[in-house]
């Protein structure tokens, strides 16, 4: 499932925008299947710069890791506390109830960039139909 | 060859079954060039008999342990073994097991480490304790390397009264990712005052050990204080056996104790296999180095252990682990874990109080030879230093061929100008009668 | 199956009171804390430590030993971990009590045995893998690894070179990257070739002024001979940076090449793998260090010298980098390794490798069939099989390792090396009998006609372990690291 109104980055998070100004970040239903059952967030505090394509914060499963990449440059408005005292929730609604954190967007250009859900769709077919 | 190899016939078929002539055949890529084309250059092998014979003589070349009452420590002390440990540490079962990757198969190692886990925590005072680490020195190194990570800074205070050897194995691993080491205090224990004056900003971490390697006793409280208010982390290095009548440091401030866990129930060995005790409060359990062993249930929900935290780990995280170790030293963990569940809370308040007497009466006997005295001064557990008026190297080997005793550590080992100080490390092993023949062989030789 | 109870701590068997050992009475003056120690030193409440008897200790611990898989029981043919037999003398020897017994700060002149032993040693593991000077000190594989990533710096820092990167291979063991950033430098991953072995244009080209080393494995994590390792070794060498070689897979050479034939300016040797000394449930091992005489001033102090016969202990070395272990590292391992070389012999030491090679391509041929081989062609002492085949009957590589399990044997390592996906990686070692070795196979060929057959059976395994599956997640979440006493029961 590739929700149609966000976009998406070759690491597989997705951003969206969330009224004027502002996107809300989180990964992929693809990047939290394959990370299996996750068991911790790490998240950085509100207030934040963010930066194009850097690690932001990090994911845990039993047996992986991952960074989370921001999609934009911006700074950390909002995190959301759901997923940090239930990181699972990430597993159950990766796009909807499992939003990491919510940041201003400073040059929406940024988003043209950035891969749209077709094109993602095709990346992650290629993923699975892979080895 | 009784632990290797097929005979002749057994590996020609072996090597027909495989779909080959030639054993030859199997390593094609192994380049010519490159193969041996003579035995390697040791002896041929040896029967069980020829390696006792070999043994028993290296074990002739030396002082025997057995024989010799020895009031050497320095870090290690010559404690009691209950001869429990070495036959459950003989069990197959523990010491032929890897590290426990098949939990379900593993659950006696595994639950042994929660065992050890519980005890650090116990007698450190500490939320969270690893499953061990190499020894007390690289533990400290750790410790230093998190405290730099866990607040962006990169400067160690360590104590001048810290043991040197684990004071340099701090050097070696803070060498590259650039911490700084900045040494503290005399030879007296540390004060805040000392502690405040040398914080900046940038210290990570004030680094001490209880009781200190002159055997001094630290006010971890006060300095614990001095290094939160300058926003570091308070590292202690403990002695375990001390920790049976000295307040744990995790109640006076401590983030993060280390320590030697060889202390317990293991022979000295000659400085190693060690086992590198590491606890720390809640927040840090993130950043813990090693393996982690935690409580969980099975799929019909009957109580087992696992491995946890892993992503940690250099086999998850790779470039990004918290560190490179791999393992626990587990079975110095595991002899550890038995003796003081032998000796419970009773036994280990003994035997902590019979090094506290025995070593008061050590050090009145030896104050009482003309010419030898306390320096420093100061209360003490079971270790204490001696001024003497000959080069304590020389005092170490007359006693030693006067009475066959080991006197302490010549503390000229370890800093040049302390050459006329010998360290006394005295032990529950330890009996009057031994000590007063080391007080009478003194008095002989200083004569 | 029998019910099967819950498993219970040395805690659980508490009963207040009980004392497995006690201390002899005090033959000094009788001294109260308080009248030795300041008050703010004074422990304000004991410890919570088991109160047991001896009986009840024990049978915990036989118990709990039990619970164990291990060595003595049947094959544990870990791949990478060399599970070989730990033979029985061995322990016997190391536990000496004139040997055990000895401190490490006694004076030299009482040790010499000891000393000349550990100086013997050296020398002979030198000439085992090929090199100059051998560091006994690393406690571990892992700690031989950082002392020798930390000799490329001390190296390229004495002779001014301005190096930044380690080469490091796709298939290398996380252990590698992890060293390689310890010690400040930055990786770079260097991708195998379709075979799996290094692929040596990709390196040509990746290698530049800045590069301090590469950390090669050979034979590499997939069993295989790295043939152009000389050719690397040049390659390297041609820009003043080092060969490292991981020596995790040293078994597969002991007698038959060496890695200082090869080029290697470093390398470490796994005690607790390739010289039989017991694993212990994690540890401790042991990982001196080999390096070219170049290295050598950079050795860890205190170093042992040689002099008229007497053995001492070096300290005053300018060029060191200062030091790792305590004392000289883990004696007690060292002298079980001592005994096993011995045992071996220049006679011995090349059937190790030998059958150890023998067995792992038998066992590949027993299982081939139903386990496709990752990189097909004979392998060294291990080979990674991959198990992606089973996907559509919903099994995965870690169901078969755990079922595995179900039938008395250990696991292989699972999904490791990273570069071949649901991989199990098996090695036998040379201790495993023809017999030994036609039932692992019968195991395995049995699993994978489970997983054709009736998968659940797989999926949902083991059944026959002292406990199920585990819930890691619910471990990871709700962390309990340690015994706590249960409300209600704790004593004041």
């Amino acid at each position: 499932m590739i929700p149609k109104d966000c976009r998406y980055t070759k690491e597989h998070e997705w951003v969206k925008q969330d009224g004027a100004g502002f996107v809300k970040i989180g990964i992929t239903e693809f990047a939290a299947s394959s990370l299996g059952e996750i068991t911790f967030v790490e998240l950085p505090a509100v207030g934040r710069g963010l930066e194009q394509m850097q690690a932001f914060g990090v994911v845990e499963a039993v047996k992986a890791a991952s960074d989370i990449n921001s999609p934009i440059t911006g700074e950390v408005v909002e995190v959301n506390p759901a997923v940090q005292a239930d990181p699972e929730v990430i597993n159950r609604s990766p796009h909807d109830e499992g939003w990491m954190i919510r940041a201003t967007l400073k040059d929406p250009a940024e988003l043209d960039g950035l891969l749209t859900p077709e094109a993602y769709g095709e990346l992650v077919k290629s993923l699975e139909g892979g080895h | 060859m009784p632990y290797t190899g097929h005979s002749p016939d057994e590996e020609k078929d072996l090597l027909a079954a495989i779909g080959v002539g030639r054993f030859d055949d199997l390593i094609q890529a192994l380049p010519q060039s490159l193969r041996l084309t003579r035995p390697v250059g040791i002896p041929p092998g040896m029967s069980e008999l020829e390696l006792r014979r070999l043994f028993d003589e290296a074990e002739r070349g030396n002082y025997d342990p057995r024989r010799t009452p020895s009031f050497i420590g320095a870090g290690l002390y010559d404690h009691d073994i209950p001869a429990v440990v070495r036959h459950m540490t003989l069990r197959s079962e523990f010491y032929t097991a890897y590290t426990p990757y098949q939990a379900e198969v593993a659950q006696g190692t595994l639950m042994t480490i929660f065992e050890f886990q519980t005890m650090v925590c116990e007698l450190t005072g500490m939320d969270v304790a690893n499953a061990s680490m190499y020894d007390a020195g690289s533990a400290a190194a750790e410790a230093a390397l998190l405290a730099a990570t866990a607040t962006s800074r990169t400067k160690i205070l360590v104590a001048r009264s810290f043991h040197p050897h684990h004071r340099a194995i701090m050097e070696t691993y803070g060498h590259s990712p650039g911490l700084e080491f900045v040494d503290l205090g005399g030879e007296n224990p540390l004060t805040a005052a000392e502690v405040t004056a040398a914080c900046d900003s940038r210290t990570a971490a004030l680094v001490v050990q209880q009781p200190n390697f002159l055997g001094g006793i630290e006010n971890l409280a006060e300095l614990a204080e001095a290094a939160h208010a300058a926003g570091a982390l308070f590292v202690v290095s403990a002695d375990p056996v001390s920790l049976g009548i000295l307040e744990p440091p995790g109640r006076l401030g401590a983030d993060i104790v280390v320590g030697e866990g060889q202390n317990l129930g293991n022979p000295p060995s000659y400085g190693g296999p060690a086992c590198g005790l590491f606890a720390c409060k809640k927040d840090l359990v993130r950043r813990l180095p090693g393996r982690l062993v935690a409580e969980t249930v099975d799929v019909e929900g009957r109580r087992g252990f696992v491995l946890t935290l892993q992503t940690r780990e250099q086999h998850i995280r790779r470039e990004k682990a918290t560190s490179n170790i791999c393992t626990n030293n587990n079975l110095v963990a595991l002899g550890f874990t038995i003796t003081l569940a032998l000796l419970g809370p009773a036994g280990l308040a003994e035997m902590s109080k019979l090094c506290l007497q025995k070593a008061r009466y050590a050090e009145s006997r030896l104050v009482k030879i003309p010419g030898v005295k306390r320096d420093p001064l100061g209360p003490f557990f079971c270790e204490f230093a001696i001024r003497l008026p000959k080069p304590a190297s020389q005092v170490i080997d007359r006693v030693y061929r006067d009475s066959g005793i080991l006197a302490g550590f010549d503390l000229g080992r370890v800093n040049p100008a302390w050459g006329d100080r010998l360290l006394v490390a005295v032990t529950e092993k330890r009996t009057r009668e031994e000590i007063d023949s080391l007080a009478a062989s003194m008095g002989r030789v200083l004569a | 199956m029998k019910a099967k109870r819950n498993l219970r701590l040395i805690y659980d068997r508490n009963v207040p009171g009980h004392r497995a050992h006690r201390m002899p009475p005090s033959d000094v003056p009788e001294l109260a804390a308080h009248d030795a120690l300041p008050s703010y030193a004074i422990r304000t409440a004991p410890p919570r430590l088991p109160e047991v008897r001896e009986p009840e200790a024990v049978r915990h611990y036989i118990r709990l030993s039990a619970l164990n898989h291990h060595v003595d029981k049947a094959i544990y043919p870990l791949g990478s971990c060399t599970m070989k037999y730990n033979p029985k003398i061995n322990e016997d020897l190391a536990g000496l009590p004139g040997l055990a017994g000895l401190h490490p700060m006694a004076p030299q002149d009482l040790v010499q045995g000891l000393l000349g032993m550990l100086h013997r040693f050296g020398r002979e593991l030198a000439e085992v893998v090929g090199m100059d000077e051998v560091s006994l000190h690393p406690a571990a594989g892992a700690q031989g690894e950082l002392l020798g990533i930390r000799l490329v710096r001390q190296y390229h820092d004495a002779k001014g070179n301005r190096k930044k990167t380690i080469i490091i291979p796709d298939s290398a063991h996380g252990t590698n990257p992890a060293t390689a950033r310890m010690v400040g430098f930055e990786v770079k991953e260097l991708k195998s070739k379709s075979d799996g072995k290094l692929d040596v244009e990709a390196l040509r080209r990746m290698v530049d002024a800045e590069t301090a080393a590469i950390m090669v494995t050979n034979p590499n994590t997939l069993g295989h001979f790295e043939t152009e390792i000389e050719e690397v070794a040049r390659i390297i060498h041609d820009v003043d940076a080092l060969l490292y070689l991981d020596g995790a897979n040293l078994n597969a050479m002991l007698g038959l090449t060496r890695p200082g034939d090869m080029g290697a300016d470093i390398v470490h040797i796994n005690l607790h793998k390739t010289f039989s000394t017991p694993h212990g449930g994690g540890g401790p091992g042991a990982g001196p260090i080999a390096v070219r005489s170049k290295l050598a001033p950079y050795l860890p102090v205190p170093v042992i010298v040689e002099k008229d016969g007497r053995f001492a202990l070096e300290e005053d070395r300018p060029g060191s980098v200062g030091r790792l272990h305590p004392y000289v590292g883990n004696v007690g391992i060292i002298l079980r390794a001592f005994a096993y070389l011995r045992a071996l012999g220049c006679d011995g030491l090349a059937r190790v490798s030998r059958a150890a090679i023998v067995n792992a391509n038998y066992l590949m041929r027993q299982v081939e069939q139903d386990y496709p081989v990752a990189y097909p062609g004979p392998c060294m002492h291990e080979f990674v099989v991959s198990c992606t085949w089973m996907k559509k009957h919903g099994v995965k590589n870690g169901d078969v390792a755990k079922r595995m399990l179900d039938y008395g044997v250990h696991a292989p390592t699972v999904s490791f090396p990273l570069i071949v996906h649901d991989c199990l990686m098996i090695e036998p070692t040379e201790s495993e009998s023809r017999a030994s070795l036609d039932s692992l196979g019968e195991i395995l060929r049995e699993i994978a006609r489970e997983v054709r057959e009736e998968p659940d059976t797989v999926i949902g395994a083991p059944h026959d372990t002292p406990v199920r599956r585990l819930d890691e997640g619910a471990a990871a979440r709700n962390l309990v690291l340690r015994w706590r006493p249960t409300e209600g029961t704790e004593r004041g």
